[in-house]
């Protein structure tokens, strides 16, 4: 009970600061929602050049791009911050949190949830419903229950990647520039169809870095198709499994970089 | 702007982990390019593979030149009131800004720019320059992209005079900046009416303009035309900045004593 307190003020006292400098705050959820409009402004450009890329047509690609921005976003404005662990760290501040009888993940998702990323979530989430009525789906049950489950995955996906991001940079106090590699590079390949990639980098960002099923395969089992890299037509359907894995993974790296954490002292 | 050189290079592990990452940007992003060079039949928008390649390299290592991330060091000082020490100095704070930028530059040269082209052009190959004036060209090119940039970072930043948390502004003009100075796409991709939006902004002056003059898509007298439009640009932005920055400081009230 005392706990829920805790974590409720939490959650005001970051939200009320997010939100205290109301032009600001606008101008930043404006911000957030222009992000994706940029990213696709990628997609549209290339299309306004080529009818396909990489087997996909213009709209088939636009699903894969609102499947990983859907998660990606939602993922962001979550734990986002957890790759700027390093900062309370270098302030000092992090003793703070690992001294409150809370767990620190969950501390820092709930002191740093970003509002203004929300702006992305909503822009995504349109753009994905959009997409798949724009297609004309035959919409069996597998097809509705992908179409649920792909974005959940993606979501779980990118929250461990930035979980990842975080215990890395304990260890790479100094390059924690390295992990936005991780995070922010996965996101933008995941957007795309994991074709246009050589055969080796393709299955790099397949089952090392679990990018492709955080847009690609699930699209591909929505349209039906087959991946012209030879992957089996089950693949897709190991999503969650591979969600569950990526979560369990980070996790632990999380709390080993947690116990290698020393303190500045004071 | 030795000072500047210095500072940044003192975080070396910073530098490579920054080029590690924008290597790693430009390998998804050249992918991108190559299929859809494959799928309009191996040349798009007049681009080949290699000169595909080069727009990729040359784009990505001078992000980091140029800067197109977000800048808080003018306006946290405007925050903070640290501004009053550099309006003590002898030297116009605009310049002396200007000058720690050039250094800050010249310091990622070294390794964000050299690094990622050497690696990108080994694993995807790169077009050679054919002509001897290209690379002066393109060096005076690049120098002005910095102005260019140094200008327009600093006018959204000195929005922090009039408004108490500037980062909205910020995150918009970064935003902004990044497509319309080719960063995303090339810009000739772009439908027309597009580029001719872009091209009335300083923005293709940070980028476009010199990974143009690298891929010798500009050459000989068109080429000059757009290294003028770069340094008209860079005085204009900068005068505009002076001036500013004067109004600002007659607003600027730091507390303390």
């Amino acid at each position: 009970m005392a706990d829920r307190r805790v974590w409720t003020a939490l959650l005001r006292a970051g939200l009320a600061g997010q939100t205290a400098y109301r032009a600001s705050f606008a101008l930043e959820l404006l911000g957030a929602a222009c992000a994706v409009g940029l990213d696709f402004i990628e997609v549209f450009a290339i299309f306004t050049r080529v009818p396909q890329l990489a087997g996909l047509s213009y709209l088939e690609v636009v699903l894969v791009f609102a499947i990983a921005s859907t998660g990606f976003a939602t993922a962001d404005a979550v734990v986002g911050q957890t790759d700027a662990v390093i900062q309370h760290v270098r302030k000092g501040t992090f003793d703070v949190v690992l001294l409150r009888p809370l767990s620190v993940l969950g501390q820092l998702a709930a002191a740093d949830v970003q509002l203004r990323r929300l702006g992305r979530v909503v822009v995504s989430v349109l753009l994905l419903a959009v997409v798949l009525v724009r297609l004309d789906l035959d919409w069996t049950p597998g097809r509705v229950v992908m179409a649920v489950v792909a974005p959940l995955v993606a979501t779980v996906v990118f929250a461990a990647l930035f979980v990842t991001a975080g215990a890395v940079s304990f260890w790479l106090v100094e390059a924690t520039e390295v992990t936005s590699a991780l995070t922010y590079g996965s996101a933008y390949l995941a957007e795309w169809p994991t074709g246009v990639l050589t055969a080796v980098l393709a299955r790099f960002f397949t089952f090392v870095i679990p990018a492709a099923f955080c847009g690609y395969l699930p699209a591909l089992t929505l349209l039906g198709r087959s991946d012209p890299g030879g992957l089996p037509g089950w693949l897709p359907w190991a999503s969650p499994l591979v969600a569950v894995l990526a979560a369990g993974l980070s996790g632990l790296l999380w709390r080993s970089g947690i116990r290698h954490y020393v303190g500045a002292g004071g | 702007m030795a000072a500047g050189f210095r500072r940044y290079a003192t975080y070396r592990g910073a530098t490579l982990a920054g080029a590690f990452t924008n290597t790693v940007f430009g390998v998804i992003k050249v992918s991108i390019l190559f299929a859809a060079a494959d799928a309009a039949g191996g040349v798009v928008v007049g681009y080949d593979k290699a000169a595909l390649s080069t727009y990729t390299w040359v784009s990505q290592g001078l992000i980091a030149v140029v800067w197109l991330f977000g800048w808080t060091t003018v306006s946290e000082r405007v925050r903070s009131g640290d501004v009053a020490i550099d309006l003590g100095r002898p030297v116009h704070p605009v310049l002396a800004w200007l000058a720690e930028d050039l250094g800050r530059a010249g310091q990622a040269c070294l390794v964000r720019f050299v690094g990622p082209l050497v690696i990108g052009g080994l694993l995807f190959g790169l077009r050679i320059p054919t002509r001897p004036e290209t690379v002066p060209l393109f060096l005076v090119s690049a120098l002005l992209g910095v102005v260019v940039s140094f200008g327009g970072r600093l006018l959204a930043s000195l929005a922090a005079f009039w408004l108490v948390d500037v980062r909205g502004v910020l995150t918009l003009y970064v935003l902004s900046s990044n497509v319309l100075c080719g960063l995303l796409v090339p810009l000739h991709f772009l439908p027309g009416w597009a580029r001719a939006v872009a091209y009335a902004t300083p923005f293709p002056s940070v980028l476009q303009t010199p990974v143009d003059i690298a891929g010798e898509r500009a050459t000989g007298t068109a080429a000059l035309g757009l290294v003028a439009v770069q340094a008209a640009w860079a005085v204009a932005l900068l005068a505009v900045c002076v001036w500013v920055f004067g109004r600002g400081t007659r607003r600027l009230v730091v507390q303390g004593g």
